[in-house]
């Protein structure tokens, strides 16, 4: 593509060539068992993109947004739930510690993390605190020189198998008297509650993170009391940014699936793809298809050149899953019922695609924030 | 619409809400789960008498109109698409053996499918003939005394569970004119079952192969004569249209019910969801479309009582409930497709989850789009009625 690099592209054609010989055989199968690829994972530690925007000090590979959102796109083609997990790790887990850790956490977490010895997951959500994310009740309470821990996360991606967890606890009473920690499982300094059924991305574990009374030392503590605001305004936007490479992902999936598929189906003495019918789901969703990978690898670019902003992250994030959804029941409707069959991966695309629109940051609250921010700046665009 | 029939149909709504919130819900996520279909389910629905609502009391049924019929299939679908999808099924196969069979037939086999003891089921789709229907290729080849199937047909509800089937094969010449119906039982010899297709919805309904080897049909088994089966199967399919408008209308009010209550109990930022415009919009607008939906299958149904009623054969009537049946399947799926996947959006990371039903009733929801005809092929149809209605 016209905006991508020699190097960019070597890096697309990596991750191209491990998603087809290590995700997609297996997509189908973890799927329908609702079980992890791990041995997938641990080869991400091989081909080096775990610690992906993560510095080369502690076995990164130090590129940006771009790089990482080609990772999601090639990964997500062939297996999004996989890509949730993956993205789980690096974005939310890695790159976090990468941003706000001190040498000695970086140290001590970075290298581990990055190899896929370690599994990563970041504690954010809980059960009554959702949208409202800066509500959150887990507490932390000063204890000499430790904390003591009590809570419960909820739809923590890789809880199951999270050796590491990234956590936003409350310190204090006030709104922003939020504070960020490390903590290890070996330590049982988290447990993992019951694994969430789920109506796709099957093979991305979810579950609850259970804190009960967890004693902390100090040096797990991120930066100061009060700096959790602060950490996820940061990875906010790269976390928006990269996994809506995970339905620009599903959709060129689910478009290329469809070309596939109308060149072969014959109804009518002829294949599908004469039908103007057809060619109206095709040639839109295609079009769809470019003008999201435009969208996404614009800002992914600038993002990287320093032009950062909360509101153009609101945007992809709320415009791309959206239209990847739509773009999976069409391809599903395309297919007919071999469409809504397991033979098929696309109503697989389709159950996957929905958790988009949910996961970091619901539809509605990037319309909150893409409506506050254009309201109160009021610019022209 | 007559006080009578109303409190009929009323009495008989809470008779099923009562019986599905007993019998159903219960264990309606596991089943869907494991794609476990229970025929004591199904017999149990029958016993309240909805499993052959229109089929004539002579062989068992109510008598009832589309209209009473449709109310009772969309409040089991409200619990259950899959159980209303073979209550529909099995129904379409009673309307095809009242309408073409001749005395002997309807004798055999109406009683025990409008009693819901036994369960029928329609086998039209091949592997290639899916929208193309009439290139079917299956064959039955005259012999002594009767017909030898070969073939097989993919893609059938209930296969597997029912115990009598209408299967339409090749007698004659290609295209829709060479086509036969007849009347296949469970335990014929040389009829068998092929895979049963893993589904991403209607889990609890079973989707079948069925396979026939040389299989042996008695020739009083045919409908009508040699060359009628394509009459037939769409004579069958716009009724069928109307009770798939029927399920969808009953899906999408159970999860805008479910979305509404959420709605409404749901806190964030302090106050109910639901007093978010984004919230109330998307459930006004989620209501607004299911009214319609409802209205469209209720016209249509009204149109088939008037022909099932009238004497005459009116082609201009024919052709208008022709419309209708499909409008009324295209917009009630469309908007089931479009209410289920609010009604997730709306309960956000619990409605993903299995814990809630709102993530099956939307899968539930995508094949009411491509069943009895795909929304595309309904469009076509509209269209062609269209030309007739209005270029005569």
């Amino acid at each position: 593509m016209w905006f991508f690099s020699s190097e960019e592209k070597e890096l697309q054609k990596v991750c191209r060539d491990f998603a087809a010989k290590e995700l997609a055989p297996k997509a189908q199968y973890h799927d329908e068992k609702e079980s992890f690829n791990l041995a997938a994972f641990k080869k991400m530690g091989e081909i080096g993109v775990l610690g992906i925007t993560a510095s080369a000090d502690y076995g990164g590979a130090g590129l940006g947004a771009t790089a990482a959102t080609i990772s999601m796109e090639e990964f997500g083609r062939a297996c999004a739930s996989s890509t949730l997990s993956y993205l789980a790790h690096t974005i939310l887990c890695v790159n976090n510690i990468q941003n706000n850790a001190s040498k000695e956490q970086k140290e001590k977490y970075l290298p581990k993390l990055i190899s896929g010895e370690w599994v990563g997951c970041m504690g954010m959500s809980e059960p009554e605190y959702g949208s409202d994310a800066v509500g959150i009740q887990t507490k932390a309470v000063s204890v000499g020189d430790k904390y003591r821990i009590t809570g419960t996360k909820m739809w923590i991606t890789n809880a199951t198998y999270a050796d590491i967890a990234y956590v936003y606890t409350r310190t204090g009473p006030e709104k922003k008297n939020l504070t960020t920690f490390i903590l290890e499982k070996n330590k049982k300094q988290f447990a993992a509650g019951k694994a969430i059924h789920k109506m796709g991305m099957r093979a991305s574990p979810t579950g609850e993170l259970i804190f009960d009374n967890s004693e902390v030392e100090i040096s797990h503590r991120v930066g100061k009391e009060g700096d959790s605001i602060y950490h996820m305004m940061k990875n906010l936007e790269l976390e928006r940014i990269t996994i809506s490479g995970i339905s620009l992902g599903l959709a060129r999936a689910c478009v290329e699936q469809c070309v596939k598929y109308a060149n072969e189906r014959k109804q009518f003495g002829k294949t599908i793809g004469n039908y103007q019918l057809i060619q109206k789901i095709i040639a839109e969703m295609s079009a769809e298809y470019e003008m999201m990978r435009c969208f996404l690898y614009s800002v992914a670019k600038e993002y990287d050149k320093g032009n950062k902003g909360p509101t153009v992250a609101a945007q992809v994030k709320l415009a791309i899953p959206k239209i990847a959804t739509k773009i999976a029941l069409d391809a599903i409707q395309l297919h007919g019922g071999y469409g809504y069959s397991r033979e098929f991966p696309v109503e697989r695309y389709l159950r996957d695609s929905k958790l988009m629109e949910i996961g970091a940051g619901t539809n509605e609250v990037m319309i909150m924030i893409i409506a506050k921010n254009l309201l109160k700046t009021a610019q022209t665009i | 619409m007559s006080e009578e029939r109303l409190q009929l149909e009323s009495q008989l709504c809470e008779e099923i809400k009562k019986f599905t919130k007993k019998n159903i819900w219960p264990e309606a996520s596991a089943d869907d789960e494991k794609q476990i279909f229970r025929k004591e389910i199904y017999q149990k629905l029958g016993d309240l008498g909805i499993a052959g609502m229109t089929t004539s009391e002579k062989y068992n049924g109510m008598g009832l109109s589309y209209q009473s019929y449709t109310r009772a299939l969309s409040e089991v679908a409200r619990a259950s698409v899959a159980y209303a999808v073979t209550l529909s099924v099995s129904g379409m196969v009673q309307n095809i053996i009242s309408q073409f069979g001749n005395n002997s037939q309807k004798e055999k086999y109406l009683s025990e499918l409008a009693k819901g003891q036994e369960i029928g089921a329609f086998a039209l789709t091949e592997s290639n003939s899916g929208s193309d229907a009439s290139a079917l290729k299956s064959t039955a080849k005259k012999t002594k005394g009767g017909y030898l199937l070969q073939g097989s047909k993919i893609f059938i509800t209930s296969g597997g569970v029912a115990k009598t089937y209408i299967v339409m094969a090749r007698t004659g010449e290609e295209g829709a004119k060479g086509i036969s119906a007849f009347i296949v039982t469970d335990g014929m010899k040389g009829f068998s079952y092929g895979k049963k297709e893993k589904k991403m919805g209607w889990r609890v309904s079973p989707t079948t192969e069925l396979i026939f080897n040389q299989c042996f049909v008695p020739k009083e088994n045919l409908l009508k004569e040699e060359g009628e089966g394509f009459e037939i199967a769409k004579a069958a399919l716009d009724p069928g249209r109307v009770t798939i408008g029927a399920i969808s209308v009953g899906l999408a009010k159970e999860a805008f019910y479910q979305a509404f209550k959420y709605a409404n109990e749901r806190k964030q930022f302090k106050k109910p969801i639901i007093e978010f415009q984004a919230i109330e919009f998307m459930l006004a607008e989620m209501n607004m479309e299911i009214c319609a939906s409802e209205l469209l299958v209720a016209k249509a149904c009204e149109l088939l009582d008037q022909i099932k009623a009238s004497k005459k054969n009116n082609e201009i009537l024919k052709n208008t409930f022709g419309k209708y049946a499909s409008m009324a399947k295209v917009k009630a799926s469309d908007t089931a497709m479009k209410v289920t996947t609010d009604a997730v959006q709306i309960l956000g990371g619990v409605g993903y989850t299995a814990e809630y039903p709102v993530e099956r009733f939307m899968r539930d929801a995508k094949v009411l789009q491509i069943v009895e005809g795909t929304n595309q092929i309904q469009r076509g149809l509209i269209a062609r009625y269209l030309k007739s209605e209005i270029l005569g």
